[in-house]
C-alpha cells in the first residue's frame, strides 16, 4: 500500500515582458485555490506596473508591425495551448465556461486577418488622389479585467486588444486572480512575443489611478473598475488624451461585435495624387 | 528678383457679404437677442468692427437644450432617413447658392484670404452637407448594426480658423444620423454660423433641430457640462481638449475630440523639390498657418537643405500678404490679438532658442493683425518651436539623415495629427505611411480634404474621426 501522495502546489506570480517575477514589493495576498488550498498570489505594486508598461511599449513595436496573418497564427496557438489544458482550467472555471474562452480565441484569431478590410477602405474623394483609410493599433492599453467572470471575461477583454495589434497591460481580477495567472503561463508557451500582454495580480482600486494615469499608455478599458470610481479614471485618463472604454453590459456569453475591436484602433487615411 | 509685371488691386467687394449691423442667437426656430454680452466683431485685417453680436447666456444655453430635446424626442428621430436626408440636401444647394456671400463673409470676419474661402471653406462645407445627406437613409450599410440609433442632443463647440467649414463638419453627421444640436461657434469667428443658421431656418428644419449659440468660453463650458446633452464634439487646443475630457469623465457622455497637431513635412533628397517647395508653403501657409494639421515642422534631408531652403525662400519673397478681400492674396491677416500675440512669444521664444529667423521682404498694412511668413532654421528638436503649435504662419526647418532618423524626430511630440512625405519612391511613402503616427499622411501633396475621407488624430490630437463612413460613428449609439 503506497502512501498517499502530496500534490506539489503553484506559486502564481505575475506576468510581465515574458518572464514571471514577483511583484517587487514582495507583498502577496491570500485567495482560495482551485482545491479550497490558501493560495498567496503577488500584490503588485505601482512599480510593477511601471515595469509592465515599459514592457507592453517595447513590445508593441514587434507585435504592431507583424502581418496580420501572423497575429492571428499567434491567436490561435493560444487557443490550442488552451485547449490542451482544458482540464486544469475547469478547475477554475468550470468546462462550459473553458471551452467558451477557447472558442473566443478562436473567434478573434480569424478576425486579425479581415478587421482591415471591414473597417478600412478607399475613400472617393473629389480630385485626382488615391486615399485609402485603415485602422492601425492605438499602442499600450491597460485592461481592467471583469471581476466576475474571470477567464471568459478575461479573454473576451484581451482578445480583441491583440487582434488589432496592440500590446496590453491587464490587471487581472482581484478576487479570482488565478485563473488569469495560468493563462500566462498559456501565453508564455503560445509564440506570443514576450511583453505583447502583462498580467498583474493585485488590488485593482491601488493599480487603476495609476494605470489611468501613467502618460505612456494610450488606451484604458475600465470594464474591472467599480462603478464609483469610473470617473475619477476617466478624468485621471485626460491627461494624456486616453481612449477610455466604459462597457455597456458584460453578456460574456453573447456574440461579441464589434465594439471592442473598434475600441483600440485609430483610422489612419493616406493621400497621394494620381498623375503621369 | 523683381517681378516683371505688378499686380493690379482685385478686391472682393464686401457689399457681398450683406452685413447686418447685429446678429442674433439661434434658438428653437427663431432668432433672439442672447442674454449674454451684445459684443463686436472685429475684423482681423483692420480692426473695425464688423457687426454686433448679441452673445448667450446661461439661460439661453438651457433653453437650447431644451429645444433640442424636444426636437430629438419629437419630429427629428421620428422622421424617416430618407426625408432627413432631403433637409440635408436642401442646406447643401442654399450653401451653394449663397457661397459668394459667405465666402466673403468668411474672410471679412476670420481675416483668410478670399481665394481660399472662396475655394476651400464654402465649396468643402456644402460637399460636406451634401456626403452625408446621402447618408441619413443608409446607416444600416454603414458597418454599426442594421438599425443604428442616434445619440440624442450633441453640444458642439468649434474653432475660428476654419468658421463655416467646421459647423458643417460638425452638424452634417450628427444630423444625417437623427441627432439634434447646439453648436457654438468661436468668439471672435460667429458669423458665417449664424448666416448658415439662417440657411437652416429657411431650409424649414424642425424648429430646435439646430440650435446656435454666439458666446465664449463660459457658453462652451455651460454646454459640455450641461447635463441634458448626450454627446460632446470639440474641436480646438489640446488643453481645453483635456479640459473637457475631464468635465465629462463619468457622466456617460460620448466625446468625440479633434485638438492640435505639430505635424512634419518630410522631404527626402530624390523628392521633386517644386512640388515639395509648393507643398510646404501650402502646408504651412495656408490659412495664415492657423490650422490644427499644417505643416509647422519641415524634417529636410541633410543633403539638400541649402537646396531646399534657398528654393523655399525665393518661393516666400513672392507670396502676397495683404488684404483678405483681394483675389491675388496668399496670406491674409491673423485672426486676433490674442492669436498674434502667441505667435510673436513664440517666435521670439525660437529666436531665443538659438534657430535662424528668416522673413521675406514685406510690408505689412499699419492696422490689423499681421505676421510676416517665417521660416525658422537651425531648429533643435527640444526647441519649444519644434515640439509646440504656434498655429500662425511659422515654419520650423529641422534635418536628417536616414529615415529611421526621420521618423523617430517626425513622432517625438505628443501630437498625431498629420504629416508629409515628398519622395519619388513608391516603397518608401508606403513604409513612412506605415510609420508616422499620424491620423493623415499626405505623400507628394499636403492639406487635402474630402467629405469622404477620415480625418482626426493619434495621440494627444485627440480621437474619434470626421468625415467618411467613419465618422458616422461619433454620432451613432455604437
Amino acid at each position: 500500500m503506497s502512501e498517499p501522495r502530496v500534490a506539489v502546489r503553484k506559486t502564481y506570480k505575475l506576468y510581465i515582458g515574458g518572464a514571471f517575477p514577483r511583484s517587487e514589493s514582495g507583498r502577496s495576498y491570500p485567495v482560495s485555490g482551485p482545491g479550497g488550498e490558501v493560495v498567496h498570489v503577488a500584490q503588485a505594486s505601482r512599480k510593477d506596473l511601471r515595469d509592465a508598461v515599459v514592457a507592453a511599449r517595447s513590445a508593441s513595436v514587434k507585435w504592431s508591425a507583424m502581418t496580420a496573418y501572423n497575429r492571428g497564427q499567434i491567436l490561435y496557438r493560444i487557443a490550442e495551448m488552451l485547449e490542451g489544458r482544458r482540464e486544469q482550467f475547469a478547475g477554475y472555471a468550470g468546462v462550459a465556461e473553458v471551452d467558451a474562452a477557447i472558442d473566443r480565441w478562436v473567434h478573434y484569431a480569424g478576425w486579425a486577418d479581415k478587421y482591415s478590410q471591414v473597417a478600412g477602405g478607399t475613400n472617393p474623394v473629389s480630385g485626382p488622389y488615391f486615399t485609402f483609410s485603415l485602422p492601425e493599433p492605438t499602442g499600450v492599453v491597460g485592461v481592467l479585467a471583469p471581476q466576475q467572470s474571470s477567464l471568459l471575461g478575461l479573454v473576451s477583454v484581451l482578445a480583441p486588444v491583440l487582434t488589432t495589434g496592440n500590446t496590453a497591460v491587464v490587471v487581472a481580477a482581484q478576487n479570482r486572480p488565478l485563473p488569469a495567472v495560468t493563462l500566462a503561463e498559456v501565453l508564455g508557451t503560445s509564440d506570443l512575443p514576450g511583453g505583447v500582454v502583462n498580467l498583474l495580480t493585485g488590488f485593482t482600486a491601488e493599480l487603476a489611478p495609476w494605470l489611468a494615469a501613467h502618460r505612456d499608455v494610450n488606451a484604458l478599458d475600465l470594464t474591472g473598475a467599480a462603478p464609483g470610481v469610473r470617473a475619477s479614471l476617466q478624468a485621471a485618463a485626460a491627461d494624456n488624451v486616453k481612449r477610455v472604454y466604459v462597457p455597456s453590459d458584460d453578456d460574456w456569453t453573447a456574440a461579441p461585435g464589434l465594439s471592442r475591436l473598434n475600441a483600440f484602433v485609430e483610422t489612419k487615411t493616406v493621400w497621394h495624387p494620381i498623375g503621369v | 528678383m523683381s517681378p516683371t509685371f505688378d499686380y493690379a488691386p482685385a478686391p472682393e467687394s464686401r457689399d457681398i457679404a450683406r452685413l447686418q449691423p447685429s446678429y442674433q442667437i439661434f434658438v428653437d426656430g427663431a432668432f433672439r437677442d442672447g442674454t449674454g454680452d451684445a459684443v463686436k466683431s472685429i475684423n482681423p485685417a483692420d480692426e473695425e468692427p464688423l457687426a454686433e453680436v448679441t452673445e448667450a447666456g446661461p439661460s439661453d444655453v438651457d433653453d437650447a437644450v431644451r429645444a433640442a430635446r424636444r426636437a430629438f424626442e419629437g419630429p427629428w428621430s421620428a422622421m424617416s432617413g430618407a426625408e432627413r436626408g432631403k433637409y440635408l440636401f436642401r442646406i447643401a444647394r442654399a450653401i451653394q447658392e449663397r457661397s459668394r456671400e459667405l465666402a466673403v463673409l468668411e474672410s471679412l470676419d476670420n481675416g483668410k484670404p478670399i481665394k481660399e474661402s472662396r475655394d476651400v471653406d464654402v465649396p468643402l462645407a456644402a460637399a460636406h452637407f451634401f456626403y452625408y445627406a446621402g447618408w441619413a437613409d443608409k446607416l444600416a450599410y454603414a458597418g454599426y448594426g442594421p438599425d443604428p440609433r442616434p445619440i440624442g442632443v450633441c453640444g458642439q463647440v468649434i474653432p475660428w480658423n476654419f468658421p463655416l467649414l467646421m459647423a458643417a463638419w460638425k452638424l452634417a453627421p450628427a444630423l444625417a444620423c437623427g441627432n439634434t444640436a447646439v453648436l457654438k461657434p468661436a468668439e471672435t469667428t460667429p458669423l458665417s454660423a449664424l448666416v448658415l443658421a439662417e440657411i437652416i431656418a429657411e431650409a424649414d428644419l424642425p424648429p430646435g433641430v439646430v440650435n446656435v449659440l454666439a458666446g465664449g468660453p463660459a457658453v462652451g463650458q455651460a454646454i459640455v457640462a450641461h447635463d441634458g446633452i448626450d454627446k460632446i464634439a470639440f474641436t480646438g487646443s489640446t488643453e481645453v481638449g483635456k479640459i473637457i475630457q475631464r468635465t465629462v469623465a463619468g457622466t456617460g457622455k460620448k466625446l468625440t475630440l479633434e485638438l492640435g497637431g505639430k505635424a512634419a513635412n518630410i522631404v527626402f533628397e530624390d523628392a521633386p523639390l517644386d512640388q515639395a517647395v509648393e507643398g510646404i508653403v501650402n502646408g504651412i501657409f495656408f490659412n495664415q498657418g492657423q490650422v490644427c494639421c499644417a505643416g509647422s515642422r519641415l524634417l529636410v534631408q541633410e543633403s539638400i537643405e541649402d537646396e531646399l531652403i534657398t528654393a523655399l525662400q525665393r518661393r516666400l519673397a513672392t507670396l502676397r500678404v495683404g488684404h483678405p478681400l483681394d483675389k491675388n492674396t496668399d496670406v491674409g491677416a491673423i485672426n486676433s490679438a490674442a492669436q498674434l500675440a502667441r505667435i510673436r512669444e513664440l517666435s521670439e521664444v525660437g529666436e531665443a532658442e538659438g534657430a535662424r529667423r528668416w522673413s521675406p521682404p514685406c510690408e505689412l498694412p499699419d492696422r490689423g493683425f499681421w505676421f510676416a511668413p517665417t521660416l525658422f532654421t537651425g531648429v533643435s528638436q527640444a526647441s519649444r518651436i519644434a515640439q509646440e503649435e504656434i498655429f500662425g504662419p511659422v515654419l520650423s526647418v529641422l534635418t536628417f539623415r536616414t529615415p529611421d532618423e526621420a521618423v523617430a524626430k517626425a513622432n517625438n511630440t505628443p501630437y498625431g495629427l498629420s504629416a508629409g512625405v515628398w519622395t519619388e519612391k513608391g516603397s518608401r511613402i508606403l513604409s513612412m505611411a506605415n510609420r508616422l503616427r499620424a491620423g493623415v499622411v499626405w505623400a507628394n501633396t499636403f492639406n487635402r480634404f474630402d467629405p469622404t475621407a477620415p480625418f482626426g488624430g493619434y495621440k494627444e490630437s485627440g480621437f474619434g474621426r470626421e468625415g467618411g463612413r467613419h465618422g458616422l460613428a461619433g454620432y451613432l449609439d455604437v
